[in-house]
């Protein structure tokens, strides 16, 4: 059935025919879905290596998963013009790809080698690239919203017509930096979209435990600031949603828009989520947003069965791919510690190894004179 | 070289950066209509207008974060924290954020800002108004960390900062203000991270930074005049970089140390100097190295409790004595240092 529709949908000779408007709509419809599902795809199985990456200890540190979250990220990226800037958080891998990043330099920076996007300095939760405007990767909560709240000043100061889009968790609305963000946004006017990405838990503290608003975007409110909610689950309305507020960021007026998605695993890698009810889990499946458009794609007769699984093997074939990038790229070399010390060099800038003493009349050579 | 306070010298070299460099706005609380709470922006929003001298809300955190933000994308902003107890507010955006930026992300990003600060107590301003916190920055790496004590300085370093492109706190004090010294005319900027000798010496080594270096000076010039003693004085000018090297080199000259300070002595700024003493020139020292610091209590509201807290100048005259004492001691007992 599904493959009738869709021969009845693209006729091979369509592209000899003159299109009616319908016919274009539907192609473009169809063409976007299926953008959208690859990418959706391809950050779904990017994180499920990740994660094996992690559990075989070739990753440190912490480890946080967009798992749940792909259509919130492809919707919301979709909107961004490359000229545009992007502050998110640390559960950020998604948006790197989403961005335009190559991912062999994203899962480079998880194995902490050379060619990942930070050099290996910043690991899984401090992704940057100057190139595509990702400015950060943030670990701390709400310590992106002073920054990218600042960056948009800075457009305005310059009457540049690009915009800030500032992600954040549910969580991050309880801090001050996103009350002061917000009123201050408001205050001058700028060009900058705050995203909540309401995925209900804050670590283990679920919204309705942490906020006395739990309708997050109301918050907008209290900075006469516009501001929306949106099923982060569907792409298309996600990037709906997004470019309505985009258009009114680079109208000059900030925006807060909350986009409600789904955490299908713990906080992070390591995180069992044992204070979830096996309801909560069985709900999760059924709303996991890649295997929900995958049913869409199949009952709109966009893509079959086998197509789909034919588009799954090339992506966890190049998945691997960007693995083994990954694991051949070379750790930085030891020598390069003090590289970044400071952006203007300075003399008596210290370069003391943890073993060496201050100066020379010591036993071991002096490191800072 | 004209005559001029260090107010004066401030508020006339953030008025000719901003005339050099339009990327450099100037960012606080009460700075433009109210003129700044210590008048250092007077007149300057008149000149430049809200676009480059802006007043915030009360949110040092958020403005401070903004201003990290816009240096990040290119500007230059100076940042007013009205005084340095009001910084911790924003310590998650200076020391997680400004500090971290240009390393974390492998030096991709860099962030020209400056934070200018009062610390300084003896205003009967209490415990919460009178600290002098610079401990808590010159302590982070990725920060620069400088504290002029006279006019001169106030300008080749304010100049510096503003130019350097990492984030600097530049360190004032409410006692300096009205403190006035020659300034030159032109626009040379100093070298962050250098120490400098205000005045040579071979009796001992006095240090101090901020307003003690201040103090540190016209203490060692009294002493010369009435007693004929012989002090030379540091002033530390960057407290990150520390210039350990200028430290050191006098010390093995004089073989003497009192450090001055206005904050508290215990893993204070002397702390390090005198450990920095201790490693580069032990087999010089004729006595221990000797710190003059606040006494470790929050700072009493009452002036008689506010004065026995605070170092004064007889304290500090006490300690260079006790030190030549102490040499003078150790020189009967092992014989006459050359």
């Amino acid at each position: 059935m599904t493959d009738r529709k869709r021969t009845t949908r693209k006729p091979p000779t369509r592209a000899a025919r003159p299109k009616t408007a319908s016919k274009d709509q539907a192609e473009r419809h169809a063409q976007r879905l299926l953008d959208f599902y690859r990418e959706m795809l391809f950050i779904r199985r990017f994180e499920e290596r990740a994660a094996r990456g992690y559990t075989q200890a070739l990753i440190g540190g912490y480890c946080h998963l967009n798992l749940g979250e792909e259509a919130t990220v492809v919707g919301l990226m979709s909107v961004l013009q490359p000229t545009d800037y992007l502050f998110t958080n640390y559960r950020e891998h998604g948006y790197a790809i989403s961005r335009g990043i190559d991912p062999k330099r994203i899962m480079a920076e998880l194995y902490g080698r050379v060619d990942g996007v930070s050099k290996g300095w910043g690991g899984s939760m401090h992704m940057f690239d100057t190139a595509h405007r990702m400015l950060g990767g943030y670990g701390i909560v709400g310590g992106q919203l002073p920054l990218a709240t600042g960056a948009a000043l800075a457009i305005d100061y310059r009457s540049g017509d690009e915009i800030v889009m500032c992600t954040m968790g549910d969580g991050t609305t309880n801090i001050g930096a996103f009350h002061e963000s917000l009123n201050i946004a408001a205050l001058w006017n700028l060009p900058i979209v705050y995203v909540i990405i309401n995925n209900r838990l804050g670590m283990g503290t679920s919204v309705e435990r942490s906020s006395a608003e739990p309708e997050l975007y109301k918050r907008g409110a209290a900075y006469r600031m516009e501001s929306a909610r949106v099923d982060g689950l569907d792409p298309v309305a996600v990037a709906a949603a997004a470019q309505t507020a985009v258009e009114v960021a680079r109208a000059g007026r900030p925006f807060l828009l909350e986009v409600v998605c789904e955490r299908l695993r713990g906080h992070s890698v390591v995180d069992p989520a044992k204070y979830r009810t096996p309801e909560e889990v069985a709900s999760l499946k059924e709303h996991d947003p890649v295997h929900t458009l995958a049913a869409r794609l199949i009952a709109e007769g966009i893509a079959d069965e086998q197509t789909l699984l034919t588009l799954d093997q090339e992506v966890l074939a190049n998945i691997e791919e960007i693995n083994t990038f990954a694991e051949a790229s070379p750790f930085p070399d030891e020598g390069t510690l003090f590289d970044y010390n400071y952006a203007s060099p300075v003399p008596n800038d210290s370069r003391r190894l943890p073993g060496q003493s201050l100066f020379d009349n010591n036993p071991s050579s002096g490191a800072d004179q | 070289m004209t005559l001029m306070s260090y107010r004066q010298a401030l508020h006339d070299t953030l008025r000719s950066e901003m005339l050099r460099d339009e990327n450099v706005f100037l960012i606080g609380e009460e700075i433009g209509v109210f003129e700044g709470s210590y008048k250092i922006t007077a007149g300057l929003l008149e000149e430049f207008g809200e676009k480059r001298v802006r007043d915030t809300p009360i949110a040092e955190e958020g403005f401070t974060g903004a201003a990290i933000g816009a240096a990040m994308l290119g500007l230059r902003p100076v940042v007013e924290i009205m005084t340095i107890n009001f910084s911790l507010l924003a310590i998650d955006q200076i020391v997680n954020h400004a500090a971290k930026i240009y390393g974390m992300f492998g030096g991709q990003a860099k962030v020209p800002m400056v934070i200018r600060t009062p610390g300084g107590g003896g205003q009967q301003l209490g415990a919460t108004h009178s600290q002098n916190i610079e401990l808590y920055y010159a302590f982070v790496p990725g920060l620069k960390v400088v504290a002029p004590s006279t006019p001169a300085d106030a300008k080749a370093l304010l100049i510096a900062a503003i130019r350097d492109d990492d984030p600097v706190i530049f360190l004032e004090n409410l006692a300096l203000y009205n403190t006035k010294g020659e300034v030159p005319d032109h626009d040379t900027p100093a070298v962050i991270g250098q120490a400098a000798v205000t005045r040579e010496g071979h009796h001992l080594t006095l240090i101090g930074y901020s307003r003690m270096a201040h103090v540190a000076k016209k203490i060692a010039d009294q002493l010369a005049d009435h007693e004929g003693l012989d002090i030379e004085v540091i002033d530390l000018r960057s407290l990150r970089p520390l210039d350990r090297q200028t430290i050191v080199e006098s010390v093995k000259k004089t073989h003497a140390a009192v450090i001055l300070e206005d904050d508290w002595l215990t893993y204070g700024i002397g702390a390090e100097v005198a450990a920095s003493i201790s490693d580069g020139a032990f087999d010089y020292l004729d006595a221990p190295v000797r710190r003059v610091a606040m006494a470790e209590v929050p700072m009493p509201y009452s002036k008689s409790l506010e004065s026995a807290a605070l170092p004064s100048e007889n304290d500090v005259i006490q300690a260079i004595y006790q030190t030549l004492d102490a040499i003078g001691h150790r020189r009967t007992k092992t014989g006459p240092h050359d």
